[in-house]
């Protein structure tokens, strides 16, 4: 019986197990076996033992009883004993195993071994696996093997040689000369491999990258030999001739030609070519004119090449493979603010990749449409934002809402344009906004003072419709309570008319307080807002003072007070009243933060002597009392 | 994650070496079917072996969710992952966030056909019972970390020469 059927055996015999438990059991029985077998001399059936331990590792269970073994098995004569030795090396062996550094003499004979297949093994063996003193010790046998070999263990050379570059460093030196000699070989495998040789040695040097500057007419020949005659009709894919090895000189070529004069000239013309020659209906194609682009954006270039390559990325834009829509739009985001012009002639395009249905898509195509936001274009472009904003994944409302303020912030054209554009995102995605987003708004209304007739309609309409996004309620409360007055006139020149009264207005309030989905903060504005229309209003008074004694019991400590002491002003100081309660006057931006602010407040430094205990208030941490330390020196003086 | 790193700042005649991170290209190559268990694990990178569960497990968790109406390509921690299905199988290659997609989409694409044309027509059970094979046939294509051999044709010559040794 062949042994390589007792392998096939096993897992057959582990897949037919029905349950955890019963593979557990297989897999523990055969383990036990193969752990006897290690014991045992030489018996003919070592390799395929191996090979079942791997199996079994590979399924998640421990094998590393099995390095040993790997270790003997390397070191036999037999090529598939070999084989599966290195095989298991690479699979449970790593740098920090101490097993690992027993290897390194059998790798350094097999690595001049005469067969070439051994030798290809321990080159793998060490380009996957290799500690950094390993590739110090065989570090000459690879240069050996750079120079004179087949082209076949070339290839395996090159890339060993990356890895040990990348482990040690400073042994790129030694490799320098035999990388640059690599670049004639008319191979493909071995220049893949020599040009990933170089472009990591030029990414760690910066003489070895003056000294490869040379080679740039000669990469620039070969590229040309392979958009142009079809070098080697083995590597073509999709029509495109080796587009991986293009892919990989043109990234070696921006290596080269960055920040750097001559070399970018030198690469211009082939450069253009090749945007211009490479058909891009398959995504080989693509990659390598997404490569291109990348490299134009990067080096020089002359301003020409430039705006071939946005026309590109535009044109991606338009391809239906969302892949390509995707990895042009990362682009984009990256030269945007370089060549902002150019981005905004696809602006419509971007805008349109709002509604795909990839989430990643969606996130790529808010960062560019945020980034191309202007003064020309804010009014059509944020009513596009204000629609993704209706329908996109949760994971982007909140960047999606900071993203609109700031673009309002920056362009709005008219106060009303800016006040309706913060209401509507508060009123889709109020959850999601930042904390500071209801001073700010605050501020804005108050500033804009011919609209607050306006602002108070839209927000009591707002208000009486939907009292669960915070945000909203807290500046609807807010303004209802100092503009109360215009909302009871009834008619305002720029919204219908309604008619409301007093107890519409207290019952919305009370609303707001009694709900159990508003928060602290909130009915705290809320109950501010209720004792301010004491003094706009005229009918209702009693009602309201019962509303503000109710909640001098309430569990609520900041509510509490809040409640006492307007009971206190009702009480005591009913003569003061008028004047604490009297409106607001303009905030400035610069004291909203403060907490002991002096900005405005007229009228209320007379409660602070009575109330002592306020600036501790003012420093608690509530978005409430944030508002209230910005708008005035003391007290509650909304 | 254990990384050697070395520190160069001796001016040796080719001037100084920097340790630039030194990251492959491909951190690891994975294959995994729907119900998360794995056909090949390939890692360029040190990783523990605890890592290494977490790792498959996290792929396996982002990738099976996504249909094809999602790019090919995931964010991933802090690099990204190339994928492709092909019937119940998930072929993911991780590289680093500044590598070109669409070349290691092609990449995969390459390899598959050469297990397609290896095996004649593979599937799954292929993979399962000769998962030794595979890893060859991964070594031949991929080392280091980069792409090493891209022509179809080479590989399977290579292939069947090495068979032939067995």
């Amino acid at each position: 019986m062949s042994p390589s059927v007792r392998l096939q055996e096993m897992i057959r015999v582990i897949r037919s197990a029905r349950t955890q438990g019963e593979e557990r059991g297989v897999i523990q029985r055969e383990c036990a076996a193969i752990r006897a077998q290690f014991r045992q001399a030489d018996n003919g059936g070592r390799s395929h033992n191996l090979a079942k331990l791997l199996y079994v590792h590979m399924l998640g269970y421990p094998a590393h009883f099995g390095q040993m073994e790997c270790v003997r098995l390397i070191a036999s004569p037999r090529y598939n004993e070999k084989r599966v030795g290195y095989l298991g090396a690479m699979m449970l062996l790593d740098e920090n195993q101490d097993a690992s550094l027993l290897i390194t003499n059998s790798i350094k004979n097999d690595l001049a071994h005469s067969s070439q297949y051994v030798q290809s093994l321990a080159l793998c063996t060490l380009a996957c696996m290799g500690s950094a003193e390993m590739c110090r010790d065989l570090a000459p046998e690879i240069d050996r093997l750079l120079r004179a070999s087949s082209s076949y263990i070339k290839k395996k050379a090159t890339l060993c040689a990356v890895h040990i570059v990348r482990k040690v460093p400073e042994l790129g030196e030694l490799f320098t000369p035999a990388a640059r000699a690599l670049l004639a070989e008319k191979n493909h495998g071995v220049l893949h491999g020599a040009v990933i040789l170089i472009t990591e040695l030029c990414e760690r040097n910066a003489q070895t990258l003056v000294q490869f500057r040379e080679a740039v007419p000669e990469l620039v020949h070969i590229m040309r030999g392979l958009v142009t005659s079809g070098y080697s009709p083995e590597h073509t894919v999709a029509g495109i001739s080796d587009p991986f090895l293009q892919v990989r000189i043109l990234r070696l070529l921006r290596i080269l030609g960055r920040n750097n004069d001559t070399a970018s000239d030198a690469m211009n013309d082939l450069l253009a070519q090749v945007a211009t020659n490479t058909d891009s209906s398959k995504t080989a194609g693509s990659a390598v004119l997404y490569e291109t682009v990348l490299t134009v954006m990067d080096i020089k270039s002359e301003s020409g090449l430039r705006v071939l390559a946005v026309n590109i990325l535009g044109r991606f834009l338009l391809n239906n493979d969302r892949n390509i829509r995707y990895i042009s739009m990362t682009s984009l985001q990256k030269i945007v603010s370089t060549d902002h012009n150019a981005v905004q002639r696809h602006r419509g395009t971007i805008v349109d990749c709002l509604k795909d249905q990839d989430a990643s898509v969606k996130r790529r195509a808010l960062e560019l449409s945020l980034a191309l936001v202007s003064a020309i274009n804010i009014r059509s472009m944020m009513k596009e934002l204000l629609l993704f904003l209706s329908t996109c994944p949760p994971e982007l409302k909140s960047h999606a809402a900071s993203g609109i303020f700031n673009a309002a912030e920056r362009y709005s054209p008219s106060q009303r344009w800016h006040i309706d554009t913060i209401l509507h995102v508060l009123i889709t995605a109020g959850a999601d906004v930042r904390d500071e987003t209801v001073p700010n708004l605050i501020q804005l209304i108050t500033n804009a003072s011919q609209l607050h007739c306006y602002t108070v309609h839209k927000l009591y309409r707002a208000l009486v419709a939907d009292i669960s996004q915070q945000p909203l309620v807290q500046v609807a409360c807010w303004c209802i309570g100092e503009y109360g007055d215009s909302l009871l006139q009834g008619d305002c020149e720029e919204t219908e008319p309604i008619q409301v009264t007093e107890d519409d207005i207290l019952d919305a309030l009370e609303t707001v307080l009694q709900s159990h989905m508003s928060s602290p903060a909130t009915r705290g504005f809320a109950l501010t807002a209720t004792m301010k229309l004491s003094t706009r209003i005229t009918e209702n008074v009693d009602r309201i003072r019962s509303i503000v004694s109710i909640y001098g019991s309430c569990m609520d400590v900041e509510l509490q007070q809040r409640a006492v002491e307007y009971n206190a002003l009702f009480k005591k100081y009913d003569h003061m009243r008028a004047a604490v309660l009297e409106k607001m006057p303009v905030m400035d931006r610069s004291s909203m933060g403060q907490t002991n602010g002096e900005s405005g407040g007229g009228g209320v430094q007379e409660l602070e002597p009575t109330k002592p205990k306020q600036p501790e208030m003012m420093v608690a941490p509530q978005p409430a009392s944030q508002v209230g330390g910005g708008e005035g020196g003391g007290g509650h003086g909304f | 994650m254990a990384v050697t790193s070395t520190q160069s700042s001796r001016t040796s005649g080719g001037g100084l070496w920097i340790p630039v991170e030194s990251w492959p290209s491909i951190r690891f190559i994975l294959i995994q079917n729907r119900a998360g268990k794995t056909r090949l694990a390939k890692w360029y990178m040190q990783f523990d072996d605890d890592e290494k569960q977490k790792l498959i497990e996290e792929v396996h968790a982002v990738v099976t969710v996504r249909d094809a109406k999602h790019t090919n390509f995931v964010e991933f921690r802090n690099f990204k992952i190339i994928y492709r299905r092909y019937a119940g199988l998930y072929f993911c290659i991780c590289v680093d966030v500044t590598d070109n997609n669409l070349a290691y989409l092609e990449g995969i694409h390459n390899f598959v056909e050469v297990l397609n044309e290896y095996f004649h027509n593979v599937c799954e059970l292929d993979l399962v019972f000769n998962f030794y094979k595979v890893y060859t046939v991964v070594d031949e294509m991929f080392l280091a970390g980069e792409i090493r051999e891209t022509s179809q044709t080479k590989v399977l010559k290579q292939l069947l020469m090495l068979q032939s040794l067995e």
